[in-house]
């Protein structure tokens, strides 16, 4: 169901909530968090609502979406209640402001009465983020907030900012993209031959900050000299190559599908390691909401990576 | 000096576990439970990343099939009963490592066969040697399997590889043929490389009753003698026996269901904190608190036992047990059982904790009900508190998991008058949708080696010596179960059963 308030308050939201709720019991009480999401007036806005309801499966939560429309109008509110089969395990408030209430004060003051009660909050942007998101006035809000480089106009500048600006709570789904990968390798390395790692390439499209994350973390964890190399054959992440005595192990997906397992002595396994789509990724952030420090090791790790400029080949 | 791996940090609680490199092979694999639990279990995992690259499912059955006959087999069961949507590129890493062996159980040559097979695997695909084998076959099968995997020298790991067996309930049918099973496993496998699933404690719920008493400051201090009247385990379904005539009569539902999946339930209800959560502390928490239980008897009083007579259910015609096709008329196998515990100890003394299951009930429910005592003074007019009733604490294992809390409150309005109301924490219809399913939990847990959550050996035997004596009483009347009609809540004898000590069933 699908209720729309045009030129509304919040305090007019809140009492249809409860209204509705009465009426048709259509909204469950369990919810674990609140997820503000922060995002213009497009097109993407259903994508990203689409991507939370999915999330909501496994993270009952209320969702409220701040969509900043044209700051040259009169200010206006309109709200909007979606619940029941329109909302995934969710229900969704879409506050569009108008004007003044375009501004990111005004949002915060939007979405404070609309927060539940003593559960977490947590920030996305499935954009562009602010360059220091725990200084947005919603940022402040929130205790997790989730930020997506490569979904920016310019992915690097985001990752900089990212690094630069990194205080416990953030979080990016550059760095949960990579989860399969650093399984994969972490598990890897539980077999035998148990033997030190003495070096590692990490090879990536030139603008993947996945991929550089990828080398930041192994700079952070291994403390051996780490390689970033191009390759501009396929899609963001393609290889990692770990030096071993006895040989190294080396990951690869040349496609953004399917990669291969190599380790000296044993046949190559090939694995079904398909890019990640932004709905598993949401809902692997509001899985864990403390703060992640692996990730602000990763970040700091970048810089002491070496970057390489001969390309890496990766082929299965 | 022990290496660690660097790449895991216990900060990083993003890395899943995958399985090191393994295979699986499962022996009856044309079974119902393969086709509807355990290959859309193995596709699931698969599909969320959690199966090592290069994993091999290998099939065993007296079938004529080639290995692609057996993919297409896998393809269907995983199409119909998948949790996880079906991905192409998952689906084709998976499917190069199917194979198919066929022969029967007493044939040399087809497990020489399957040796080379799992030996070739681990040359294409990178097993490793480490290999799981499913029994999903009846118990009865058990002797020649096992002999002949430790005759072809599957059930032998060499080096630093292993062997597992997984194995299903029953686990025998009272306590001296459970030693029996037991010995002829053990023979071939040590204890640790055995895997007894009881899906039960597979699932969310269940392992969340440990959750919900050990991480809440809440319910620990009430979960006593002193607050808790009685506790009612109760595991009903809706159907009949249908195709499984065969297989249950003589068996029984307390055999069935009360030794394995009533009594583990008994055990997170009532064991004492453990010092951790590893396997061992847990494991021997539950030995314990099923030390202390007994039965509470006399048990002509204290059991029940009945037998589903046909009519109509829910807008359905269903027959009798005896009518069910292929059924002995004759059979005094009960479908409805119910027994009474108590758990020695000074925590639970005094407290019965009742444990009933039945078939054709009135709907398919499986819950932990604990019954709180009456407040010890009730400051208001014996009028203003009619309606109240005691107050409980419901775990909802399934369907719709969650707990269910009730407690009295008043009615709105000018007098003080006090009824009882539910509140409700309900995992959500949607929220299970995410959360695996029990095969999968487990059967990751096999290939990982992670043994906290499948009963030993110990566990199982002390199951049996607590329901023996029950079975042997209900063996020596000269009567058989009390027929109940399709769609009740078992006979009446259920109900006098509590009525002794005035309390009642629970209606779930």
């Amino acid at each position: 169901m699908i209720v729309d308030l045009p030129s509304s308050t919040t305090s007019a939201v809140n009492k249809k909530i409860v209204e509705l709720r009465e009426k048709g019991g259509v909204l469950a009480l369990g919810r674990v968090l609140t997820l503000v999401i922060l995002t213009d007036d497009s097109a993407a806005l259903e994508g990203a609502i689409e991507a939370a309801n999915s999330a909501s499966r496994e993270h009952p939560c209320r969702v409220i979406v701040v969509a900043r429309g044209a700051k040259k109008a009169a200010p206006r509110l309109d709200a909007q209640i979606r619940v029941g089969g329109d909302a995934g395990a969710s229900e969704v408030i879409v506050l569009r402001g108008y004007g003044p209430l375009a501004a990111e004060e005004a949002g915060a003051g939007m979405v404070m009465p609309l927060l539940l009660p003593d559960a977490p909050v947590v920030a996305w942007w499935p954009g562009e983020a602010p360059a220091v998101p725990s200084a947005d006035p919603i940022g402040v809000l929130a205790q997790r907030r989730v930020t997506d480089a490569l979904a920016s106009k310019n992915p690097m500048k985001a990752f900089d900012q990212r690094r630069a600006n990194y205080v416990p709570g953030d979080s990016d789904l550059t760095w949960t993209r990579l989860t399969p990968w650093r399984a994969l390798l972490a598990t890897a390395l539980d077999a035998p031959p148990f033997e030190d790692v003495t070096g590692a390439t990490v090879a990536g499209e030139t603008v993947s900050p996945s991929t550089d994350l990828m080398a930041g973390w192994l700079a952070a964890r291994l403390d051996v000299k780490v390689k970033r190399s191009p390759n501009d054959g396929g899609p963001g992440l393609t290889s990692v190559r770990l030096e071993r005595a006895s040989g190294p192990v080396e990951l690869v997906r040349p496609d953004g599908k399917v990669g291969s397992l190599r380790q000296p002595g044993q046949p190559d396994r090939s694995v079904a390691l398909i890019r990640r789509e932004v709905r598993d990724c949401l809902a692997e952030e509001l899985r864990r909401l403390d703060d992640d420090e692996p990730y602000a090791e990763a970040l700091e790790g970048w810089g002491s990576v070496a970057r390489g400029r001969t390309p890496v080949k990766a082929e299965l | 000096m022990t290496w660690t791996n660097p790449l895991r940090d216990e900060r990083d609680k993003r890395l899943p576990r995958i399985a090191g490199p393994c295979g699986l092979v499962i022996f009856g694999v044309t079974g119902d439970l393969s086709r509807k639990k355990l290959m859309p279990a193995i596709y699931d995992l698969a599909n969320r990343g959690l199966l090592p690259p290069g994993f091999a499912l290998t099939g065993f059955a007296r079938r004529d099939w080639a290995s692609q006959d057996f993919g297409q087999v896998v393809y269907e069961a995983v199409k119909a009963h998948a949790r996880t949507p079906f991905r192409q590129e998952v689906w084709d890493r998976l499917a190069e490592g199917f194979r198919f062996v066929p022969g029967s159980f007493d044939d040399d040559d087809a497990f020489d066969r399957l040796e080379d097979t799992v030996r070739a695997l681990d040359a294409e695909r990178g097993t490793n040697g480490n290999h799981a084998f499913y029994l999903s076959i009846p118990p009865g099968a058990f002797p020649v399997v096992c002999k002949q995997l430790a005759r072809s020298g599957l059930a032998i790991p060499d080096g630093d590889h292993w062997r597992r067996v997984v194995i299903e309930k029953p686990f025998g049918h009272d306590l001296k043929s459970a030693i029996e099973l037991n010995g002829i496993v053990n023979d071939v496998f040590p204890e640790d490389s055995v895997f007894r699933i009881d899906h039960y404690l597979g699932k969310e719920t269940v392992q969340n009753i440990l959750a919900m008493r050990f991480a809440n400051q809440l319910f620990e201090p009430i979960w006593n003698s002193h607050y808790v009247d009685h506790v009612q385990i109760t595991m009903a379904e809706d159907i009949g026996l249908g195709g499984r005539a065969g297989y249950y009569d003589g068996i029984g539902a307390a055999r069935d269901v009360i030794q394995n999946h009533l009594l583990q339930l008994l055990a997170f209800t009532a064991m004492e904190e453990p010092t951790s959560f590893s396997s061992n502390e847990l494991r021997s928490e539950k030995i314990k608190v099923l030390n202390a239980t007994r039965l509470v008897g006399p048990l002509d009083e204290t059991t029940a036992r009945g037998q589903y007579l046909g009519g109509w259910q829910g807008g359905e015609k269903v027959p009798g047990l005896k009518e069910e096709e292929g059924f002995n008329p004759e059979s005094s196998t009960e479908t409805y059982a119910a027994i009474t515990c108590e758990v020695d100890t000074r925590r639970w003394a005094g407290v019965p904790f009742y444990l009933r299951t039945g078939k054709r009930l009135g709907r398919r429910v499986t819950e932990v009900a604990v019954i709180f005592k009456r407040a010890p003074h009730l400051p208001f007019d014996a009028t203003m508190t009619e309606e109240l009733g005691q107050n409980a604490l419901v775990v909802r294992v399934q369907p719709d998991e969650g707990i269910t809390m009730r407690f009295g409150s008043k009615v709105p309005g000018s007098q003080m008058e006090v009824r009882d109301v539910t509140m409700d924490f309900g995992y959500g219809t949607s929220f299970t949708e995410a959360s695996p399913e029990a095969y999968e939990r487990l059967i990751l847990d096999v290939l990982l080696g992670e043994p906290s959550l499948f009963p030993v050996n110990a566990e199982v035997e002390r199951s049996w010596e607590i329901l023996d004596p029950v079975i042997e009483h209900w063996a020596k009347q000269a009567e058989g179960p009390d027929p109940y009609p399709a769609g009740s809540w078992g006979p009446d004898s259920a109900n006098a059963m509590l009525a002794r000590t005035g309390r009642t069933w629970r209606r779930p």
